[in-house]
């Protein structure tokens, strides 16, 4: 894996990419500014199932209405991700806030998957009644809890403090974001 | 001498005792900072979904006024966030916006989307027809100049 973020990183795209004036900018405000529609949206939808808003409007009909919205808000959340990624693999990969947040996203997809998959065997019950069962606030917490993670781990990503080249480091930062130290202390000579 | 009073102003605010707080540790900023954008996911969704809404594109089974009393609690709590987190953040480094052209910008754009959200958006959409081409326009203009806040406020990082 290391090998390969080496070699994306030394693709001409990946360095005009991060080289650029203008791009890169912007395509970092475009991955901030749809958190507005990816969790921004989701947000009203978790809200729907703890019953705090929107609480005449059944569930089926509030998913139907705004999660398009929130797909759409992810399609351009990973899009410009992706590219951000592609524009500084190495320090991204060997970061560990962005690896956290990874972590994290994959620890929402479970929650999602869970959620949908309760909602598509009882989901039309919850419909007509006023009790929505306590398995689903759980997962509408934890999804607000977990995106509100990754938002806060995200934004960390910009900072060195814990980068692999600022040795020494702690020795579960190395373990975690798999620091190769020979490489760093060994400088030109291998 | 305007401007001086200005920069004064603002070097006082730089000195004040939450600006040197903010300094004092490099955890604090990044922390408010990511709390910031939190705030910015409860705005921004809020404004979207009731301008969606307006538009037609989202909840359009629902009565406006409905829509926009549910939304407008999330508004107020981003907006709440948002005020809470922003002080901070401006205080520790205002002398670095004095010079920022996407801090005012961004300034300019919020006091105008507060009049254009609170004097125009609401008591407008509530009296306007459900089919009133304004409608589309109402919500297209609130998201733009939203846009234009939080695009801005992201800028003056890069300065």
């Amino acid at each position: 894996m290391l090998e390969f973020v080496i070699w994306l990183s030394e693709t001409s795209w990946s360095i005009s990419l991060v080289e650029s004036l203008y791009l890169y900018p912007w395509i970092e405000s475009t991955h901030v500014l749809s958190i507005c529609f990816f969790v921004g949206t989701l947000i009203f939808v978790d809200l729907r199932l703890l019953g705090i808003l929107f609480t005449n409007v059944p569930i089926s009909e509030m998913n139907r209405r705004i999660l398009p919205w929130t797909i759409f808000g992810f399609i351009l959340m990973v899009t410009t991700g992706l590219l951000l990624f592609y524009a500084i693999p190495i320090r991204s990969y060997q970061n560990v806030f962005f690896r956290f947040k990874i972590f994290l996203i994959l620890l929402a997809g479970l929650n999602m998957f869970l959620f949908h998959r309760q909602m598509r065997r009882e989901g039309h019950k919850w419909d007509q009644t006023k009790t929505i069962p306590l398995s689903v606030h759980i997962k509408a917490a934890s999804s607000l809890f977990i995106w509100s993670l990754v938002i806060i781990s995200g934004r960390m990503i910009a900072y060195n403090w814990f980068d692999c080249d600022k040795q020494p480091q702690p020795e579960w930062v190395n373990w975690f974001a798999g620091c190769v130290l020979e490489i760093s202390y060994a400088g030109g000579d291998i | 001498m305007d401007s001086d009073l200005l920069f004064n102003l603002f070097d006082q605010m730089e000195q004040s005792y939450l600006g040197e707080f903010m300094r004092d540790s490099i955890w604090l900023f990044p922390v408010v900072e990511a709390f910031h954008l939190i705030g910015l996911a409860i705005l921004g969704g809020s404004i979207l979904v009731a301008d969606l809404r307006l538009m037609g594109f989202a909840l359009s089974t629902r009565p406006i006024h409905y829509v926009l009393n549910q939304s407008m609690k999330l508004t107020k709590t981003g907006l709440f966030v948002l005020i809470l987190t922003g002080v901070p953040l401006f205080l520790s480094e205002a002398i670095k916006c004095y010079y920022s052209r996407a801090f005012w910008i961004k300034m300019s754009a919020l006091v105008l989307g507060l009049i254009f959200l609170f004097l125009i958006r609401n008591p407008f959409s509530l009296k306007l027809k459900e089919s009133s081409i304004y409608l589309k326009f109402i919500g297209f203009l609130s998201i733009a100049i939203w846009a234009v806040v939080a695009g801005s406020g992201r800028w003056i990082g890069f300065s």
